[in-house]
């Protein structure tokens, strides 16, 4: 047998003396990490399959379990680290591209944690949300520049299509193929419930489904999966997916073990058959090539929803953003680097394109110069990680956020980042009937309402604080922000001062 | 009357019901003490076949076939619904076992029978499988 080296990156303690071999361990574990020996009667465990995805930590009833790195090491190396020597220990094993999912896990800059949030004190007093109206109510789409009247003086301008959300969060795209029916059920009946949006991603939009519609973004993407008139028509708004946060440049892969037969049916694809997007759109080689897709896609839906286009977070964003703002778009949407995936190849998750904040204050900045920031409405993703992030996002200048892991989260994820296997443990990111039975989207769907209704609240809170009461007043309000341990250039590009000017 | 029910749509076979169940009759504080090396005899099975699970105890039946077939007067259906049995009387004919459709009354070990009482006398006050089942596959309500 050839030398295996890569060596397990965690261990397993089990307290022996909480340990009442109950096998629950066992019969939760897809990776087949943990077994009981008859003879020892005893359970053991074999590291090396383990992902550290914590479902037998959460579901063990004597708390006898955790996982630990393992402190097994290499020679120290400040340069030649234990995860460069690995992923080359591994591609010569394998000769194949390194495949990861979820968000960048590097340590860049989180520019969120290095801004600050403003309150009121003394000369204009804060709002008290639980005894005063807090509005979170927000509408996106093209806005009209002028207000025409006629003779009558009535209002001539015509409104175009508007989304309306209660709370300036959506769930972003997450197709059903990369995740399980029942994570998306719960995605579909959260937002229903709470009065937002969640997002098909590129995988079509299964039959079942259709009667939330009025709370689904339906997304084309490059593949063109799953994409009909009947799909088309069935949401409130339509997604263009040029890019991902997470891969730029590059379109998606769904491994052939997770296109079973429901989700071949509604890709439209053969079963078991990788499904791989283009990395372009094979139609799209220009603004004016955008346009046409925008006014197609416009169309089919009778002018009657938002068309969206969603760009990853790359160098020249901005500009990109400029000519997506005047390609006939009501929404563009920004997927920052540190968004998440399903499978994307390691170095691209971890080294192609720029952090969400830099971008968001880039492209507002340049639409608002450019007298076309009313043109469009800014919805941007890419690790939104909590209600403090979402207020910094529309301090900066943003209509809304997109949050996908962060939703995954909270129905259980625990961003072991091994989506790409289609073993996923808590039954959200695997077709494999036996695993997605485990996410009950009963339990789901409440979960993600409890923590949408969460940040809501502490979102009127903060806003309070300020002394503002509507997510209106709030956006773009950069100056409810200072830097802290930044230098002048990042101030600059994110338009807000230091903490103490 | 608020019962136990089984949905085997969600149920994930990990017998996590099972233990709690042990747990919650075995008069103890702490579940490692009370099952540590202990072959569990809970009141509550999960069944598995060609990857269907579903767990299954007693019904709390309107018109219960064990009461009836009870000899010795030890089970009985009191006024709150619940089936109940009192091991002091019973003779361990086992009359009960043959008679129940869903196989949800079992010898305890101790020469008398036992089976399911919804947790309403012990300590958990509450049906502890339904507590602990990790994916709403067991619910306490009423229908």
């Amino acid at each position: 047998m050839a030398i295996n080296f890569v060596e397990p990156l965690y261990e397993i303690v089990r307290d022996q003396t909480r340990c009442i071999k109950c096998r629950v361990c066992e019969n939760q574990c897809a990776n087949e990490v943990h077994r009981y020996d008859k003879d020892l009667k005893v359970m053991l465990s074999d590291e090396t399959k383990c992902v550290n995805c914590h479902r037998c930590v959460a579901l063990c009833p004597t708390h006898a379990l955790k996982i630990v790195k393992s402190n097994n090491s290499f020679k120290e190396n400040a340069n030649w680290t234990q995860s460069s020597l690995l992923a080359i220990y591994q591609q010569a094993a394998t000769g194949g591209v390194l495949l990861s999912s979820m968000g960048n896990p590097e340590p860049q800059p989180v520019y969120w944690d290095k801004i600050l949030i403003n309150a009121s004190q003394v000369t204009n007093p804060p709002i008290d949300p639980l005894r005063e109206p807090m509005e979170t109510r927000t509408f996106l789409g093209a806005k009209p520049k002028d207000i025409e009247r006629d003779e009558n003086g009535e209002i001539k301008t015509k409104m175009p299509p508007q989304l309306e959300l209660s709370t300036p969060i959506m769930f972003s795209a997450m197709s059903y193929g990369s995740i399980s029916y029942n994570a998306h059920e719960s995605l579909a009946r959260a937002a229903t419930e709470l009065g937002i949006l969640y997002n098909t991603g590129e995988g079509g939009l299964h039959e079942d489904f259709y009667k939330y519609g009025a709370n689904t973004i339906v997304q084309v993407a490059s593949g063109r999966f799953g994409v009909s008139k009947d799909f088309l028509s069935a949401g409130a708004a339509i997604e263009i997916k040029m890019g991902q946060g997470a891969k730029p440049g590059i379109g998606g892969h769904l491994p052939g073990q997770k296109v079973v037969a429901d989700v071949s049916k509604t890709r439209m694809i053969p079963e078991g058959s990788d499904a791989i997007s283009p990395a372009p759109h094979h139609d799209i080689y220009s603004i004016e090539d955008l346009r046409q897709l925008v006014f197609s896609l416009k169309e089919a839906s009778d002018y009657k929803k938002p068309v969206i286009v969603k760009i990853a977070a790359v160098h020249n964003v901005a500009v990109i953003a400029s000519g997506v703002a005047r390609s006939g778009a009501d929404i563009i949407a920004i997927d920052g680097f540190r968004g998440g995936t399903g499978a994307a190849p390691t170095r691209i998750r971890d080294n192609v394109g720029i952090p969400i904040e830099l971008a968001l204050a880039a492209v507002d900045k340049r639409l608002r110069d450019e007298g076309i920031r009313d043109n469009v409405s800014i919805v941007v993703g890419g690790s939104i990680r909590s209600s403090a992030d979402v207020v910094k996002a529309i301090a900066l200048g943003a209509d809304a956020c997109y949050i996908a892991t962060g939703a995954l989260v909270a129905m259980g994820c625990h961003l072991c980042r091994s989506c790409h296997l289609g073993r996923c443990n808590w039954g959200i990111a695997t077709q494999r009937p036996d695993l997605t039975k485990r996410l009950n989207p009963e339990v789901g769907s409440q979960r993600l309402v409890n923590l949408i209704q969460a940040w809501t609240h502490e979102i009127k809170e903060m806003m309070g604080g300020m002394g503002i009461n509507s997510i209106e007043a709030l956006r773009g309000n950069r100056l409810m922000l200072r830097g802290i341990g930044l230098t002048e250039k990042e101030l600059e590009i994110l338009g807000i001062k230091h903490a103490g000017e | 009357m608020k019962r136990v029910y089984v949905n085997e749509k969600w149920c994930l076979g990990c017998r996590l019901c099972e233990y709690n169940c042990a747990f919650a009759n075995s008069g103890m504080d702490d579940m490692v003490k009370a099952l540590k090396d202990v072959e569990i005899n809970p009141r509550i099975k999960v069944e598995k076949a060609n990857g269907i699970s579903f767990a299954v105890q007693c019904r709390h039946c309107k018109d219960p076939l064990c009461v009836k077939v009870c000899i010795a007067g030890a089970l009985h259906l009191d006024e709150d619904g619940v089936i109940r049995i009192n091991q002091d009387k019973c003779v361990g004919c086992h009359s009960c076992v043959m008679a129940c459709p869903y196989g949800a009354i079992m010898p305890s070990g101790h020469g008398v029978m036992q089976k399911c009482e919804l947790c309403l006398q012990n300590s958990s006050k509450e049906p502890a499988c339904v507590k602990g089942c990790p994916n709403k596959a067991i619910v306490y309500e009423e229908r």
